[in-house]
C-alpha cells in the first residue's frame, strides 16, 4: 500500500508545510507591507511535495552546504513558478518579496527537517508511521496553538498604539511605527489617564481586589482549618454545601442583590462591592485551603496541643507558616477573580468616580469613543494581572489547579 | 475510672465542636446573607410582578405655601398644602398629614372639611386614600392675632408630618405565576434552551479537546517549554472584558483585521459580520446549509478562553504518571497511538470526566462572555443572557428572576449528578 511508504509521507508533509508557510508569510507580507497580496496556493502545492521528495531521497548526505543548496533551489522554484513575480507587486517591493520567499523556503525546509528526520523512503513499520504523524502534528500544532493564543493580545496592543486615521485608512497595517514620538504613540493611554479618570479606576480596582483578598483570607483560613482538623458536627454537609455554593453563579444572584442593595443604599458604592466579592470568593478559598490543611500532618498539631498551645495559636504559629505557599496561591487566585470580575461591578456602579477597571472599560464601549481607547483600556486592565502572573507564575498555577474549575 | 476518661474526652470534643463552629461562623453568616438570602429572595421575586420602576417606593410629596401677606392684622392669608402621589402605579392608604399652626394665627376656615380638623393648634388631615398620580390641596384661611411674634410664627418653620401606608409589591404576600407562564410559554424558550445547550456542550467539549491536545504537545520537553506553558494560560488569566473586546475588534466587519485580510486574499468578496450574523450559508457539494455563525464564534471564544484550564489539569495529571510504563510499552512494541489509546487515555479519563462535568456547569452559567461579544443577539441568547435581558433591558425583574430560577434548577440537577459521580473519582 502506498501510504505505508516514507515517500508518500514526504510528499504529504511537504504539501502541508508548504501551504501552511505560504499562508503564514502571505499574511506577514500583507501586514508588514500594507499592500494587497493575493493568496496563491496552487504552485506551492507542487513545490512543497517536491521539496519533501528531495529531502527524503537525499537524507544520507545531509550537511549544512546541502541544506543551503536545497533552500536556494526551493526559492528558485517558487520564483520561476510565479514567472518571477509571485505576489504581483510593484518593483520597489521586490526585495521584501524576495526575503519573504526566502523565509518561506527556509521554514518549509526546516519543518521538513524536523518531521522527516531519519525516515526512510521505503516501506515503514506501523511504529514509524505513527511516530512520523506525531512528530508532524506536534510541530504544526505547537505553532498554531501559540499563534491562536497570542493573536488577540497582539491586536489589542497594536490597536491601542494607533490613531484613528491610520486605523480607518488601513486596518491591515499592524506594524508599529517606532519613529513616532512617545506622545503620539501612547496618545490613547495619555488620553485615558487625563480625560477618562483611569488613574481612579486603577486605584479603585486595587482597593477592591486587595480588600477582597484580605477579607477572604481572614475568614477562610480559620474556617478551612476547622473543616480540615476539628470535629465539627455535620462536617460532610458543610463541605458539600461549600462546593454547591461555589457553583452558584452571580447571574442567579444579581437580581435580588440589585434589589436589596438598591433599597439599603449600598448599590452605587465600593463598599457594596467589597461586601459582595468576598462572599463569592470565600467558598472557593475555603475549598482550596481545606485541601491544603488536610495534607499537613496532624501530628504537629497534636504535639503543639500537648505543649499547651491553643487551637488559635496553632493556626497562627503552625498552620499558616507551614502553608504559606498555599495561602499565597489562594490569595493570588482570589485577587484574579476580584480584578477580573465584571457583572457585579457593571450592575452596581453608576458613578464614574468609583468605577473599577472592568466597569470603566465598559463605559468606553460606545460608538463615540474611538476603538484605540477601548483597547488601551483593555491593555491597562491586563497588564497588572500579567505582571503578577509572570512574577508568581508558580503560585498562580497551583492556585488555578486547586480551585480553577470556577470562572 | 472509665467514666472519668469518657467524660474528659467528651468535654474536649465539645470544646472542639464549639471552636470549630465559632471559626466557621463568620463564613456561614456572610454566605447566608450574600448568597443564601438573595437566592431565596430570587424565588420570592420570581412569583411577583415586579418591574425595575418598583424599586423606587411610592411617596406623598407635600409642599407648603403661603398666599397673601401675613403682616397685616385684619388681612386674611392662605396657608396651602399641596400634596401629590408620586407613584404612577400604586395608591397610598391611610394618608395622614399633620402640621403645627403657630400661636400667632387664628384659623378662619379650613378646606376640605370632611378630612381635616384642628385640634388645639395642630392640623390633622386624614385623607384616607390618595390614588396613584392624583393630587390635592388643603387650604387654611388665617389671620394674625395678638400673640403674633415676628420671628417665631412663620408657619413654614414646622414641616408637615406625613404618614401613609402603601402596598409594596416586593414585601406584600401576593403571588402569581405570571412570570413563569411568560418564561415557559414564550416561543423563544425553546430557542434559548437549544442555544444554551449547544453553547454548553460544544464549548465544554471543545475546550477539553483542545486542552488535551495542548497537553499532549507540551508533554514533550523542548527548549522554552515553560515559557510556552505560561503563554497558553494568558487567555484564562486576563480580564474577560479585555479579551472579549479584543475579539470583537479583531473580527469587526469594518475595521477588523480578519475581514480585511480575507478580502485582501480574495477568500471572501465582502466583509462578514462575525458576531452579528445569525446564519451564514455554506455550500458543500451543492447543498446549501445554514451555519449558525455568531453562535459558533461565541463557542470558539469559549474554547479559546478556557482550554488553558483543561490543559493545565491534564498536563499536571500526565506529569504525575510514571514514565517507566511508557518505556515498558515501547519494549513490548506498542506504537505511539497505542500508547496514547491504551495507557494515557484510560489514565486521564477520570480527570477528564470530572473536568467535563464541572466545566459543563460553569459554561452553562457563563454570562460575561456572550454578553460582551454579542449582547445575546444574533441567535446567541442563552438562559444567563436572558436573565439580564428580561430583568434589566425589558425591566421586568420578576421575569428575570423566573429565568434565574430555571437556571438554578438546571444547576442543582447538574451538581447532584456531579457529586454522585465525583464520589467514585478522587479529584
Amino acid at each position: 500500500m502506498f501510504w505505508k511508504y516514507g515517500l508518500f509521507f514526504s510528499i504529504l508533509s511537504g504539501g502541508i508545510w508548504g501551504i501552511f508557510w505560504q499562508i503564514f508569510f502571505t499574511v506577514i507580507g500583507i501586514l508588514t507591507l500594507g499592500i494587497p497580496l493575493s493568496l496563491e496556493l496552487s504552485q506551492i502545492m507542487i513545490i512543497g511535495p517536491l521539496a519533501g521528495i528531495l529531502y527524503i531521497k537525499s537524507q544520507k548526505f545531509l550537511s549544512i552546504k546541502f541544506h543551503l543548496t536545497a533552500i536556494i533551489i526551493i526559492t528558485f522554484l517558487i520564483f520561476i513558478s510565479h514567472l518571477g513575480n509571485p505576489y504581483q507587486v510593484e518593483d520597489e517591493n521586490r526585495l521584501i518579496i524576495f526575503m519573504l520567499i526566502l523565509l518561506t523556503s527556509f521554514f518549509i525546509w526546516g519543518s521538513l527537517n524536523h518531521s522527516l528526520y531519519n525516515l526512510s523512503p521505503g516501506e515503514l513499520s506501523k511504529y514509524d508511521v505513527e511516530s512520523f504523524f506525531i512528530k508532524f502534528t506536534w510541530g504544526l500544532g505547537l505553532i498554531i496553538l501559540i499563534l491562536i493564543t497570542l493573536i488577540p493580545f497582539y491586536i489589542m496592543i497594536i490597536t491601542s498604539l494607533k490613531n484613528q486615521q491610520s486605523l480607518i485608512l488601513n486596518p491591515l497595517d499592524i506594524s508599529v511605527n517606532l519613529n513616532t514620538d512617545f506622545k503620539t504613540l501612547f496618545n490613547s493611554y495619555i488620553e485615558l489617564f487625563t480625560n477618562f479618570n483611569f488613574h481612579l479606576f486603577l486605584i479603585n480596582s486595587f482597593i477592591v481586589s486587595c480588600t477582597t483578598v484580605i477579607i477572604t483570607l481572614f475568614f477562610s483560613i480559620p474556617g478551612a482549618y476547622a473543616l480540615a482538623r476539628l470535629r465539627v458536627p455535620n462536617k460532610k454537609i458543610f463541605s458539600g454545601t461549600v462546593i454547591l455554593i461555589y457553583l452558584i453563579p452571580s447571574i442567579v444572584l444579581i437580581i435580588p442583590l440589585y434589589v436589596i442593595f438598591s433599597s439599603i443604599g449600598l448599590r452605587n458604592s465600593l463598599f457594596g462591592l467589597i461586601l459582595v466579592y468576598p462572599a463569592t470568593t470565600i467558598p472557593v478559598a475555603l475549598y482550596m485551603l481545606r485541601g491544603y490543611f488536610s495534607a499537613l500532618s496532624s501530628e504537629i498539631d497534636d504535639a503543639a496541643l500537648m505543649d499547651g498551645l491553643s487551637r488559635i495559636q496553632i493556626i497562627l504559629k503552625i498552620a499558616i507558616p507551614l502553608s504559606k505557599p498555599a495561602i499565597v496561591s489562594v490569595g493570588l487566585y482570589v485577587f484574579m477573580i476580584a480584578w477580573n470580575e465584571f457583572l457585579i461591578a457593571f450592575m452596581f456602579l453608576d458613578d464614574p468616580s468609583i468605577f473599577t477597571l472592568s466597569r470603566g472599560i465598559m463605559s468606553l464601549n460606545s460608538s463615540e469613543i474611538p476603538q484605540q481607547h477601548l483597547m488601551a483600556g483593555a491593555v491597562i486592565a491586563t497588564i497588572p494581572i500579567m505582571i503578577i502572573f509572570l512574577y508568581l507564575e508558580k503560585f498562580l498555577i497551583s492556585g488555578l489547579s486547586a480551585g480553577g474549575v470556577k470562572g | 475510672m472509665t467514666n472519668i476518661i469518657k467524660k474528659s474526652k467528651n468535654t474536649l470534643l465539645e470544646k472542639e465542636k464549639k471552636l470549630g463552629l465559632i471559626l466557621l461562623l463568620p463564613t456561614i453568616l456572610i454566605v447566608l446573607s450574600v448568597v443564601i438570602f438573595p437566592l431565596l429572595a430570587n424565588f420570592w421575586i420570581s412569583f411577583k410582578p415586579v418591574s425595575l420602576g418598583d424599586l423606587r417606593p411610592p411617596k406623598l410629596i407635600v409642599k407648603e405655601r403661603i398666599k397673601g401677606k401675613l403682616s397685616d392684622k385684619n388681612q386674611i392669608a392662605e396657608i396651602q398644602y399641596r400634596y401629590r402621589n408620586s407613584s404612577i402605579k400604586y395608591d397610598l392608604e391611610n394618608v395622614i398629614i399633620k402640621d403645627i399652626i403657630p400661636n400667632g394665627f387664628t384659623v378662619k376656615d379650613l378646606q376640605p372639611t370632611q378630612f381635616c380638623r384642628l385640634k388645639l393648634k395642630e392640623l390633622i388631615c386624614n385623607l384616607n386614600n390618595v390614588s396613584s398620580r392624583s393630587s390635592g390641596k388643603i387650604i387654611l384661611k388665617v389671620h394674625k392675632n395678638d400673640q403674633w411674634q415676628e420671628e417665631l410664627d412663620n408657619p413654614k418653620k414646622t414641616k408637615p408630618f406625613v404618614t401613609f401606608s402603601s402596598k409594596n409589591v416586593l414585601t406584600s404576600f401576593e403571588f402569581n405565576t405570571e412570570n413563569f407562564k411568560k418564561v415557559f410559554s414564550a416561543s423563544e424558550f425553546f430557542e434559548v434552551l437549544k442555544v444554551s445547550f449547544y453553547y454548553t456542550i460544544f464549548g465544554t467539549a471543545g475546550a477539553l479537546l483542545v486542552g488535551l491536545i495542548a497537553a499532549q504537545i507540551l508533554q514533550k520537553s523542548f527548549r522554552g517549554r515553560s515559557i510556552v506553558r505560561g503563554l497558553l494560560l494568558f487567555p484564562y488569566v486576563s480580564p474577560v472584558i479585555a479579551v472579549a473586546f479584543a475579539w470583537v475588534i479583531l473580527f469587526d466587519p469594518y475595521s477588523g483585521i480578519v475581514n480585511s485580510m480575507l478580502v485582501q486574499m480574495n477568500v471572501i468578496d465582502k466583509p462578514i459580520n462575525f458576531f452579528g450574523q445569525k446564519y451564514t450559508d455554506i455550500i458543500i457539494f451543492g447543498y446549501v446549509f445554514k451555519f449558525p455563525l455568531a453562535l459558533s464564534m461565541v463557542i470558539a471564544f469559549e474554547i479559546w478562553r478556557y482550554f488553558p484550564l483543561s490543559f493545565l489539569f491534564i498536563l499536571a495529571r500526565m506529569q504525575s504518571f510514571p514514565e517507566e510504563v511508557y518505556d515498558a510499552a515501547k519494549i513490548d512494541g506498542a506504537s505511539p497511538l497505542q500508547q496514547f489509546y491504551y495507557i494515557s487515555l484510560p489514565f486521564l479519563i477520570g480527570i477528564m470526566s470530572i473536568l467535563f462535568l464541572l466545566r459543563f456547569i460553569w459554561t452553562f452559567n457563563k454570562f460575561d462572555d456572550i454578553f460582551l461579544l454579542t449582547g445575546g443577539n444574533a441567535g446567541t441568547r442563552t438562559f444567563t443572557v436572558n436573565v439580564y435581558e428580561q430583568a434589566f433591558a425589558i425591566s421586568n425583574l420578576g421575569a428575570g428572576a423566573a429565568v434565574a430560577v430555571v437556571i438554578f434548577i438546571f444547576l442543582l440537577t447538574f451538581s447532584l449528578l456531579f457529586m454522585r459521580y465525583s464520589k467514585k473519582e478522587t479529584f
